[in-house]
């Protein structure tokens, strides 16, 4: 396997597109974030690593404002996302991406009119015109190299594909940045590995950043520029694939046993 | 018990409120209404226009023999078209429609929320309420009533029939008889009625939907609950409108 857990930030990383601060969120008694803290710079990959259960996916539905944090604060590319109106969040999420765990594709809609739906809904206010969101789809459909599934629906896909449209539905709006809840989970070792080579060829096209979570170490050793651990609602650690590899802590070490 | 009780009802009204505060606010989805327009409305119109045939020849044919009994059997025609408008083909329409319709939009809802296609539609610039709840609930409360139209018309009909088979009414007399004894009282309230079991039809049904949880097993809670909530619902509407008809001497 190439090592490219390695590979640097392709664009200026000193700049932050996400600051984290002092984020709390609990559920009851469950507090499942407790004082993360985090930057993301711009064209970084960073993976949060964490067992199930341990807020990844919390953290990142904060991120999105699906959810609203109890404390602390989120800025996403200058906006502080818990202080954001509907309007507001609408504006950030052209530029922030989700590729959800599900995938969720709506099982209703063809392929074609799952990739229209966010170009219509956030580019409804401008000129955009039929031929200009067909070129927009088939160019999603072919970065992924599914354009010959546009008039399917999603279920006559199998999980790879879903995952790819996915992915291409995630990338038609070209965020700034990508955060992806387990994009390998549920699929098998090599399709899991196609898809985690096709985020970083995506990423290197459209100079995103991204925050992955994963349980995959496969695909962490291949996207990751930064590993985070999360554990007991914190940052744990940080540091690169194999910095962590090779750390002596036995909360960390059993990630990569 | 009581307790989970009230704060269901508490978490339905806050739903119910919410939807009387969207469905005012721009933007408004109606490609979407009218798509459920026509899975709402004409999709169910078969199974609701079997459902009131056969109740109509059914009430004839049972109320024929007490009738004949009292020598009474030309008022066959009136004592079914009062029975069937006010109160039989409205009621049946409803719980066919709390059947299918409100299952259907349970199940559909509570499976978009388990595989987070509503997060995805907050997340691609779209309101998951207007798009799916407000809709959805516009959609039953205008096509409930039109069914419900239908079935008065279509069970009358079976009506028609059943007063046949026994016996011979021609066409023009049972029609006479029929517009002779209904008047506005019997039809006006019937009609408002299914106004209300539409609305709570579509409300219940999305409220389910929209809060099911725990995987696949809670998508078929969603869709059950949808139907004994909303059907049980429609009895309770159904006795609060013959309340006020009898203190406003409509009855």
């Amino acid at each position: 396997m190439a090592n490219v857990n390695e590979h640097t930030p392709n664009t200026n990383t000193t700049e932050n597109v996400i600051t984290i601060t002092n984020l709390h969120k609990a559920f009851g008694d469950n507090k499942v974030i407790n004082g993360f803290n985090f930057n993301l710079k711009r064209g970084e990959n960073a993976v949060v690593l964490g067992k199930s259960g341990s807020g990844k996916s919390v953290l990142i539905k904060l991120i999105i404002g699906l959810m609203k944090p109890d404390q602390g604060s989120i800025n996403v590319l200058g906006d502080k996302v818990e202080k954001l109106n509907t309007s507001q969040l609408d504006e950030m999420r052209v530029k922030v991406g989700f590729l959800f765990q599900s995938n969720a594709l709506y099982d209703s809609m063809t392929v074609r009119e799952n990739l229209e739906f966010p170009l219509r809904r956030h580019w409804i206010k401008k000129s955009t015109n039929k031929d200009e969101v067909n070129n927009l789809v088939i160019e999603a459909l072919t970065n992924v190299g599914l354009p010959h599934t546009i008039d399917m629906m999603p279920s006559e896909l199998s999980g790879g594909m879903r995952k790819r449209i996915a992915l291409a539905r995630t990338l038609i709006l070209k965020p700034e940045i990508i955060l992806y809840d387990e994009p390998t989970t549920g699929l098998d070792p090599i399709t899991g590995k196609e898809i985690s080579h096709l985020m970083l060829d995506l990423q290197k096209k459209y100079n995103t950043s991204s925050i992955i979570i994963s349980h995959d170490i496969n695909c962490v050793e291949i996207v990751a520029n930064r590993i985070i651990m999360l554990i007991d609602g914190t940052c744990y650690a940080t540091g690169t694939y194999k910095e962590l590899e090779n750390s002596t802590d036995p909360r960390v070490k059993q990630f990569f046993e | 018990m009581i307790k989970n009780i009230l704060i269901e009802i508490g978490l339905i009204a806050r739903f119910t409120g919410r939807f009387f505060i969207e469905v005012f606010k721009p933007r408004f989805e109606f490609n979407e209404f009218l798509r459920q327009c026509f899975y709402i409305g004409n999709k169910s119109f078969p199974l609701v226009a079997i459902t009131a045939f056969i109740m109509g020849l059914v009430i004839t044919m049972q109320s024929r023999p007490t009738l004949v009994e009292f020598g009474a059997q030309a008022w066959l025609p009136k004592m079914i078209s009062v029975s069937l408008v006010r109160e039989i083909a409205p009621v049946i329409t409803a719980l066919i429609c709390a059947g299918k319709i409100g299952s259907g939009i349970g199940a559909e809802l509570g499976s978009m929320k388990v595989t987070e296609q509503i997060d995805a539609m907050d997340v691609s610039g779209t309101n998951p309420y207007k798009f799916l709840v407000v809709t959805r609930v516009m959609a039953t409360t205008l096509m409930i009533p039109i069914l419900a139209i239908l079935a008065d018309g279509i069970s009358l009909y079976g009506g028609y029939l059943g007063c046949n088979i026994h016996g011979v009414v021609s066409w023009d007399l049972f029609w006479n008889q029929v517009f002779d004894t209904l008047v506005y009282a019997d039809i006006v309230p019937s009609i408002l009625k299914t106004f209300f079991f539409g609305f709570i039809i579509g409300i219940i049904g999305c409220y389910q939907g929209f809060n099911s949880s725990k995987g696949t097993e809670g998508v078929g809670q969603s869709a059950n609950y949808a139907v004994v909530i909303s059907s049980l619902l429609v009895f309770i509407i159904d006795l609060l409108a013959v309340q006020i008809t009898d203190a406003l001497n409509l009855n």
